[in-house]
């Protein structure tokens, strides 16, 4: 039953973390935590569907069915993060920093829900479907009781870990907590796209620096509690392969200079308002 | 959905269906493995593969269980369905011995790839 609720642990994290971190980025957004609870309910649907038709999926495409779609998964879900990165959390920021108040940082980006209900949702599909498939296999048969108890107690324990960092999150005041969640977000796709490119080697659609750089694995195993919590949040890996930290770096980078372009549009439009207002007074 | 995150999910298809066309039409012939999963073992449990060369490893879960086949030293993790056959490209590889396993059952569920 431990080990059970250790694997199960291990699934649910990765997702419950996600969760956590768009919680808090998304404080004093009306209505959202029917978004977030939208996007975890339509996540988790998503996982039984997937589950149920893995062994059909699994099957495509010469046996790497399971690895495209994953990589469609996380392609979607890069795209959306980026976005939301580039454009909406620079229109929230540049909101909060004319008004200073908490509520009108989202009027301009009333559009941000789908894109953060969207990832969660994916988060909790990947994560969900491949803890679902887990388990069915363990709940049926001999010692069932059990395989779904330590099921439960690592979905448990798991979401446990999203609350805490949501409320260590809440904590920080909320002009800071907004550029603290910007870097977790950003961290979070720069992980996604070095997952991307695993998925793309695996199914040996890219057959490009597949080679590991390195092994920090002496120093920090990727299985290792803290190594795990690391992966989760910001994409560790003890052997990253070229491919890996190429997809990751261009990540970051897609996402910092698109917000530095974002930002100085934004400066130049407020700098020119003022000067077209005084000269029509 | 505004027209922005329309635009958005049309480019994200486009690109995924364009990449997957121009490279499903390059498969090479690589080395193929055949890995078996039956009682939470695999077979065989040492597997010799040329280095340099990116080979192809079929895994046949036999079980009426999944498994997760994880290798820290490949750079690999997957989930193979009960009764399901999974493909993993590996490599091209080192010489050297690559350790992995099946996380849902490491304690049986081992092996090592050489390359040699």
């Amino acid at each position: 039953m431990f080990a059970t609720a250790l694997i199960v642990f291990r699934e649910t994290l990765e997702a419950a973390l996600f969760v956590g971190i768009m919680a808090a980025a998304t404080r004093g957004l009306e209505g959202r935590s029917r978004w977030l609870t939208a996007g975890v309910l339509i996540g988790i649907s998503g996982a039984l569907a997937l589950a149920a038709g893995a062994e059909h999926i699994s099957a495509l495409a010469d046996g790497v069915g399971q690895d495209l779609v994953n990589a469609s998964i996380l392609m979607v879900a890069l795209v959306m993060l980026t976005w939301h990165c580039v454009w909406i959390s620079n229109q929230g920021a540049q909101a909060a920093a004319q008004t200073r108040a908490l509520g009108a940082s989202f009027k301009q980006g009333q559009r941000a829900p789908w894109a953060l209900m969207t990832v969660v949702a994916l988060s909790v599909l990947r994560e969900g479907a491949e803890t679902v498939l887990f388990v069915a296999g363990y709940a049926s048969g001999a010692g069932s009781t059990g395989a779904i108890a330590g099921a439960l107690a690592g979905v448990l324990s798991g979401s446990a870990a999203g609350a805490i960092i949501y409320l260590g999150l809440s904590r920080i005041p909320v002009q800071r907590m907004f550029s603290v969640t910007n870097v977790l977000i950003l961290l979070l796709a720069a992980s996604i796209a070095s997952q991307l490119a695993r998925a793309l080697s695996q199914a040996g659609l890219v057959n490009l620096w597949g080679q590991p750089l390195w092994d920090t694995s002496s120093l920090l195993r990727v299985d290792s509690p803290v190594g795990t919590l690391a992966h989760a949040l910001v994409g560790y890996e003890a052997q990253p392969t070229g491919l890996q930290l190429a997809f990751y770096a261009l990540a970051l980078l897609t996402i910092i200079s698109g917000s530095r372009w974002v930002q100085r549009i934004q400066a130049s439009r407020r700098i020119r308002v003022p000067v077209q207002a005084r000269a029509s007074a | 959905m505004t027209r922005n995150q329309l635009t958005f999910s049309f480019l994200a298809g486009l690109l995924i269906s364009t990449f997957l066309l121009a490279t499903s039409a390059s498969a090479a012939a690589e080395p193929e493995v055949l890995l078996i999963l039956k009682n939470h073992r695999f077979e065989p449990t040492e597997i010799k593969v040329p280095a340099g060369q990116r080979v192809k490893l079929v895994v046949h879960n036999q079980d009426s269980t999944a498994e997760e086949f994880e290798s820290h030293d490949l750079n690999r993790e997957k989930i193979i369905p009960p009764g399901a056959k999974a493909t993993i490209f590996i490599g091209p590889l080192k010489q050297g011995r690559y350790s992995f396993a099946g996380e849902y059952n490491e304690a049986t569920a081992k092996g090592v790839v050489i390359a040699e």
